[in-house]
């Protein structure tokens, strides 16, 4: 051994024993409990041979509708890792006070922040959103698939081998200790000498291919097969909001995978960017990545205000007030968010002309939000409103992103941010517009479009039981910290000293554990809904009365989606067309040509897995070999010419028949 | 690498039944000659080899104006590059990439100018020291 070191370092890397987390005993249970749980769940897959199942139906599937479920499962899976970091912080500021210095150490508390930011952010948000996207946009604009089918796969399993990076962190060496955006001179090679960073930069760029493919894959789907007669002012909103979201995500994304870029260089080839030395600047980062930050807040929010849009004119049996207006609201939106992004850091150091620049845009950009708040309760306004439980998640969106909406204007005036910002009242406003925003609207699509996408909706006492846990855990957890705040706490701190804070925490503890119940109860709701799903099919194909295309179609929907396309004359097409008697064609049907699938997607992401791992850990015998692999299989990948097939026109006329007999059983 | 194929895949099951109506089909990239090729690669080597002329012989004393010559030349030559390479004008694709193109210097044009503004106020509050001119090198 001693006589090759060099060859141990080669292909070894920094990578030994020591990285395993053997005397972190909270890190190894955890450990034991995800090998013995990953173990049983492996065993049950093999012992009901559903390995063949996945493979083919799921994992090299390109059809939008699977790979936007998987999106969504992908979510929700790190939802769950990202509210146990949540609930683990909460927790240790309500007993760490005084004496008691809690159970998690500082370095430990200080990955746990991080890791939760990132992946609420970018593993549980940005899935959701682009899996809603996925499923839903082809369908509103009467397609038969996305643009590019089989990106759409390489995108999602991209986004997946990120995921897969941060969780292995947990187990194999740690993760950043510098906070979500990983500020230098923190996250410069001197502070974090160590693979924390390494893991956060390489977990970001891979699924950031992903985010960016997915969003040029998305933005030519809905630019260039839009059924015939759609006009651009007659889509659907939510399609009109994930157009808007996927310019935001092609223009801002390059800039994050350029800065990290620019941030591995310094911490991998000595380069000085932001550094202090030979004219580097670690504030051009902080400036950098919120170029990229800012645009992303308005990634995440426009497809649900797309989301409500639908929920709004659905339940209450209106046309949308004001679709024209909430339309370039969503354009006036999509622009400003490029032109707001120092109030992120007005302490820094900028002048009061720069400061008050982009504390007056911030304040512009609340207009057109207040607008689209205006239009949802006008359309609510003398309609006949069914609570069900999108409307309930819709009802609760407004009440609570009102209430953030509001004290982000007040972050945004310069001088009240000097006091204000880092503090944690700063973060009761970010989760106020993000769980109240983001995480509601997920919450609403997921119940709406459920039955749609699996053809039984989901259990309602169940979903009210979460509704009314998350909503008040939300305000328990979260109202606390806004206190606290306008008390100068700031944020990311392990240990207090002043005992009279400690009664704020212990309420948030509170809400937390009503989240956690609300979570819970969620996952009930799936089971106890597939349990009674004869109890609950949707056998119409259109559930709640729904106005788009998506609803036109059978629950779940065919693998074409549609055997015609569908011809447009008007906004909302299927509730004119339910207006005016519109028959489904029963014969004539031909064949369908689609796309096949294939394994390019999960085996290149998986080769991205590696190489991440390799960069990170420095092996670079290994990285060179996953770097010459990947190549090899996507070049490989372009001379498979085997990539489409005929939907037999006899066999579309089957499941057309089957849709009619269904239909008919019904009425 | 694969988006030629799948593009005719998904798009094929459309044309099928509705070509009277598809849209798809006006538009596309503009018209493509080798006249075309030829006038942009001789702009493009010309607009390489002035620059690099200025630079090697040192024709303009000042390397601030040099620097900003090169600049020029160097936004010529995204135009060029644009027209003659990429056949992009104003109607190509139904006008998208006109919009996308505005869009995209818009966006720069923020970026830039925003970063220098921020870090330019940056440093003047920051290290005072080093914007003094007395101090510069």
């Amino acid at each position: 051994m001693s006589d090759h070191p060099d060859l141990t370092k080669l292909i070894f890397g920094r990578l030994s024993w020591d990285a395993i987390p053997f005397h972190e005993p909270i890190l190894l249970a955890t450990f034991a409990a995800v090998l013995v749980g990953g173990l049983v769940l492996l065993g049950l897959i093999t012992k009901y041979r559903l390995w063949g199942y996945l493979w083919h139906e799921w994992f090299t599937s390109i059809d939008h509708k699977k790979i936007g479920i998987m999106y969504m499962v992908l979510g929700l899976v790190m939802l769950l890792r990202g509210f146990a970091d949540a609930i683990m912080m909460r927790l240790q500021q309500a007993i760490s006070f005084g004496d008691n210095l809690g159970y998690l150490p500082p370095h430990h508390y200080d990955q746990v922040f991080t890791a939760h930011g990132v992946i609420m952010i970018f593993f549980v948000a940005m899935p959701i959103v682009t899996g809603l996207m996925n499923y839903i946009v082809p369908l509103q604009i009467g397609a038969r698939d996305v643009a590019f089918p089989f990106l759409n796969n390489f995108s999602f399993w991209m986004t997946t081998s990120g995921a897969v990076l941060v969780m292995a962190s947990l187990f194999v060496g740690e993760f950043a200790r510098t906070g979500w955006l990983a500020y230098p001179p923190l996250s410069g090679i001197l502070a974090s000498p160590d693979v924390g960073v390494d893991y956060y930069i390489w977990s970001l760029q891979i699924a950031g291919v992903g985010t960016l493919l997915s969003g040029v894959n998305l933005l030519v789907t809905i630019i260039k097969m839009r059924a015939p007669g759609m006009k651009l002012m007659q889509m659907p909103v939510f399609t009109w909001t994930a157009l808007c979201t996927n310019v935001l995500i092609i223009a801002a994304f390059p800039v994050l995978t350029a800065v990290l870029a620019l941030l591995s260089m310094d911490r991998y080839l000595g380069t000085h960017m932001f550094t202090n030395e030979l004219g580097g600047n670690a504030m051009m980062y902080v400036n950098l990545i919120w170029i990229w930050g800012h645009p992303e807040v308005y990634i995440l929010i426009l497809p649900m205000f797309g989301v409500f849009s639908e929920v709004v004119s659905t339940f209450a049996g209106k046309r949308l007030f004001g679709y024209t207006s909430m339309v370039y609201a969503t354009i006036v939106i999509t622009v400003l968010s490029y032109l707001v992004w120092l109030h992120h850091f007005f302490t820094m150091g900028s002048g009061a002309s720069v400061n008050s620049f982009f504390g007056i845009t911030t304040m512009i950009i609340s207009i057109p939000t207040g607008a689209k708040i205006f239009n949802w309760l006008f359309t609510m306004y003398r309609g006949r409103i069914r609570f069900e439980l999108p409307m309930m998640w819709v009802v609760a969106f407004m009440v609570t992103f009102v209430i953030g909406g509001m004290t982000g204007v007040l972050l945004a005036v310069p001088p009240a941010d000097f006091s204000l910002h880092n503090s944690l009242f700063l973060i009761a406003h970010f989760h106020n517009v993000i769980i109240g925003g983001v995480l509601f609207g997920a919450f609403a699509a997921i119940n709406f479009w459920f039955p749609k996408a699996f053809g039984f909706r989901l259990d309602p006492f169940w979903g009210k039981c979460s509704f009314w846990l998350w909503v008040v855990g939300f305000y328990f957890a979260f109202m606390p910290l806004y206190v606290l705040g306008l008390m100068g706490v700031t944020r990311r701190i392990s240990h207090f000293e002043d005992p009279s804070l400690q009664i704020w925490f212990q309420i948030a503890a509170f809400g937390a554990v009503l989240i956690a119940l609300g979570i819970g109860a969620m996952l009930i709701q799936f089971v106890v809904s597939f349990l009674r799903r004869e109890q609950l099919r949707d056998v119409t194909g259109d559930p709640w009365g729904g106005r788009t295309l998506e609803w036109s179609t059978s629950s779940p929907p065919p693998a074409y989606n549609f055997a015609f396309t569908p011809v447009v004359h008007d906004g909302d097409a299927w509730w004119q067309m339910k207006r005016l008697g519109w028959q489904r064609p029963l014969a004539g049907f031909i064949d369908i040509h689609m796309p096949k699938n294939t394994g390019a997607g999960i085996i290149l992401a998986g080769i991205s897995t590696v190489l991440g791992f390799a960069m990170i850990w420095q092996m670079w015998l290994l990285a060179a070999l996953a770097f010459v692999s990947l190549l090899a299989v996507a070049i490989g990948h372009t001379f498979n010419y085997n990539r489409e097939y005929y939907i037999q026109a006899a066999d579309v006329a089957r499941v057309e028949a089957a849709r009619t007999e269904q239909l008919a059983s019904h009425v | 690498m694969s988006a030629h194929t799948d593009v005719h895949a998904a798009h094929d099951g459309h044309d099928h039944h509705h070509d009277p109506h598809d849209e798809h089909h006006d538009d596309g990239i503009g018209h493509v000659s080798l006249k075309g090729y030829m006038i942009g690669f001789v702009l493009a080597v010309l607009l390489t080899a002035v620059p690099f002329a200025l630079v090697m012989s040192g024709g303009l004393k000042d390397s601030g104006t040099t620097a900003l010559v090169i600049l020029g030349f160097a936004a010529v030559q995204i135009v060029v590059h644009m027209v003659y390479f990429l056949h992009m004008n104003a109607k190509s694709e139904g006008g998208w990439n006109m919009l996308a193109l505005i869009f995209t210097a818009v966006l720069v044009l923020i970026t830039l100018s925003g970063s220098i503004w921020v870090m330019y106020h940056l440093n003047h509050n920051m290290m005072p020291a080093l914007m003094d001119p007395r101090n510069l090198p």
